[in-house]
């Protein structure tokens, strides 16, 4: 099936999904967050909740206020105005990792799956910057792009009851830091011992859609006096 | 003045509507799982539609009353008693200081709801009192109601005494046909698989809480293994690897990486959260269209059901 990007798809009884792309990158990730900003304004009181993602933007609306067709007129108003993007850089963020088969249990599969060892998998992980994508899932659950090649890893078929706060993940080319317990699919490399979301703290969270982030490995003490649990 | 909590039950959850605009943070919306006997609960007592209310799973709540008020309780067929006496559900109740409200354990549907006049007096947190217990949000700690817990509620001296003719009152079965909007990945299921899908029965699993209900079943395949993360909405069903399909409810995570094929109807998710495990379930498709229409049909028939003075 061939498609053209950006096309709109019915997601629920309230909500349109809109596709930008299949695959994500920094342009298109930008063109997601300047389309949000546009729909919030467009749609003002009817609109109830957005969910930008790394090609993709939920739209969910009050269907009391406003129809599927009229939304979806709108917002192909929106995209065929679009798409002038700005592609700012947000701040870098380091985020420390306890790297082991202990605090990540996949680690060995992945890189037995990968054919590496798992010194060159924690060592590739570590090598570059991501772009914070998306944040969902659970609050302050920041999506990372693009995990290298060589250790993206499809997620497990059935997934698991309860992943730790802190797990650091990958599924396919995303990776992640568990910012509560909670299910999950992923694969599980390592320990973050930094909290990703306090409704207490101001900030809530450390990073924000557009930052980039840097993993760096440290040993089983420093996770431990770093305030980490296992 | 406040109604006092001497048993906590199984799960007794603070819930208002729902969180909205927040998932950009990746809060989800929690809320009542039956919005429709929650709302019921809300309107007998003439409280605004989204006062807080407590959402009791399965049952075993015991309140005491320091305050003259009223109270309702809709939903599950749970045996209810103030001071030993038996209560009819979905009516207005009077209740003074030093009674004692106790709701035993359900005997069809799985969540009941209890209102008091004008709402619980809870502080918002990121503009709701909706308990989400897994972000730790809402509610009075960000979790479930605790024995000792105060509940704080106005006085109220005169509440009309209403209640709802038992045709209107839902029924709660072990089965439910859920209808679906197709939408996401739909055109990634084959015909074939959604031949299967819309014609095979599906049974609760025990793996089933306010984030979503694993249903166990004929098994459907997707052309498509992993998709990129995206928004999920209310309702969404999600097929992973293993083509048993999990409806996502109120607790949902925002976003996820499984294909989906469409998504219950909202009215059709309230019936879903009543079963129990082993429940059955049927899945029967519907365009963008039917499903506003049945949403406003459902709205108007919610505002016009008559309320009878007891």
């Amino acid at each position: 099936m061939s498609v053209t990007f950006p096309y709109l798809q019915v997601a629920g009884e309230n909500s349109t999904i809109i596709y930008f792309g299949d695959f994500a990158n920094a342009e298109i990730s930008a063109q997601v967050q300047h389309c949000a900003d546009l729909i919030t304004g467009e749609l003002g009181t009817a609109l109830i909740d957005l969910v930008p993602s790394y090609a993709s933007l939920l739209v969910i609306y009050n269907a009391f206020e406003i129809d599927h067709l009229a939304v979806n007129k709108s917002l192909k108003k929106i995209l065929s105005n679009a798409v002038e993007a700005k592609n700012d850089d947000g701040k870098v963020v380091a985020l420390p990792v306890y790297y082991s088969p202990e605090s990540g249990p996949d680690l060995q599969s992945l890189a037995a799956n990968a054919g590496l060892t798992v010194a060159e998998v924690i060592a590739i992980h570590q090598s570059q910057e991501y772009r914070v994508y998306a944040i969902g899932f659970a609050p302050g659950f920041a999506y990372l792009g693009e995990v290298d090649e060589r250790i993206a890893a499809a997620r497990l078929a059935t997934p698991r009851q309860k992943v730790p706060r802190g797990a650091v993940a990958i599924a396919d080319r995303q990776t992640a830091v568990y910012p509560a317990v909670s299910p999950g699919g992923w694969n599980l490399i390592g320990l973050c011992p930094q909290r990703m979301f306090d409704p207490e703290a101001s900030p809530t969270m450390p990073v924000g859609v557009g930052d980039r982030v840097r993993f760096e490995a440290i040993s089983r003490d420093e996770f431990l006096a770093l305030g980490g649990e296992l | 003045m406040s109604l006092k909590v001497n048993q906590a039950g199984m799960l007794s959850l603070l819930q208002d509507t729902g969180r909205y605009g927040k998932h950009d943070i990746g809060l989800t919306t929690g809320g009542p799982m039956d919005a429709t006997a929650f709302k019921w609960a809300n309107r007998l007592l003439a409280n605004k539609l989204s006062a807080t209310a407590i959402e009791v799973t399965v049952g075993g709540l015991e309140l005491a009353a320091t305050v003259d008020t009223f109270i309702v309780v809709t939903g599950a067929k749970v045996p209810l008693t103030i001071n030993a006496v038996e209560k009819t559900l979905w009516q207005v109740h009077a209740v003074r200081v030093g009674d004692i409200i106790k709701l035993g354990f359900a005997t069809e549907g799985m969540r009941a709801y209890l209102s008091v006049a004008g709402g619980f007096k809870v502080a918002p947190q990121f503009n709701s009192t909706a308990t989400v217990i897994r972000e730790s949000i809402g509610g009075l700690n960000g979790g479930p109601l605790k024995i000792g817990d105060i509940l704080p509620c106005d006085a109220a001296n005169s509440i009309k005494p209403l209640k709802l003719a038992e045709y209107y009152q839902p029924k709660y079965n072990q089965e439910a046909v859920l209808r679906v909007v197709l939408g996401y990945q739909q055109d990634s299921f084959s015909e074939h698989q959604q031949w299967r899908f819309f014609n095979g029965e599906y049974t609760v699993s025990a793996s089933c809480d306010r984030m979503g209900f694993r249903l166990q079943g004929a098994e459907i395949n997707c052309d498509l293994n992993g998709i990129l993360s995206e928004g999920i909405c209310f309702g969404a069903i999600q097929i992973p690897a293993d083509g048993q399909p999990i409806v996502l409810l109120n607790d949902r995570q925002t976003i996820g990486g499984y294909p989906k094929i469409g998504s219950v109807l909202s009215i059709d998710c309230a019936k879903l959260a009543q079963l129990a495990t082993s429940g059955k379930v049927r899945f029967k498709a519907i365009d963008i269209y039917q499903a506003q229409n049945l949403i406003h049909l459902a709205q108007s028939q919610f505002l016009r059901a008559p309320m009878e003075q007891c």
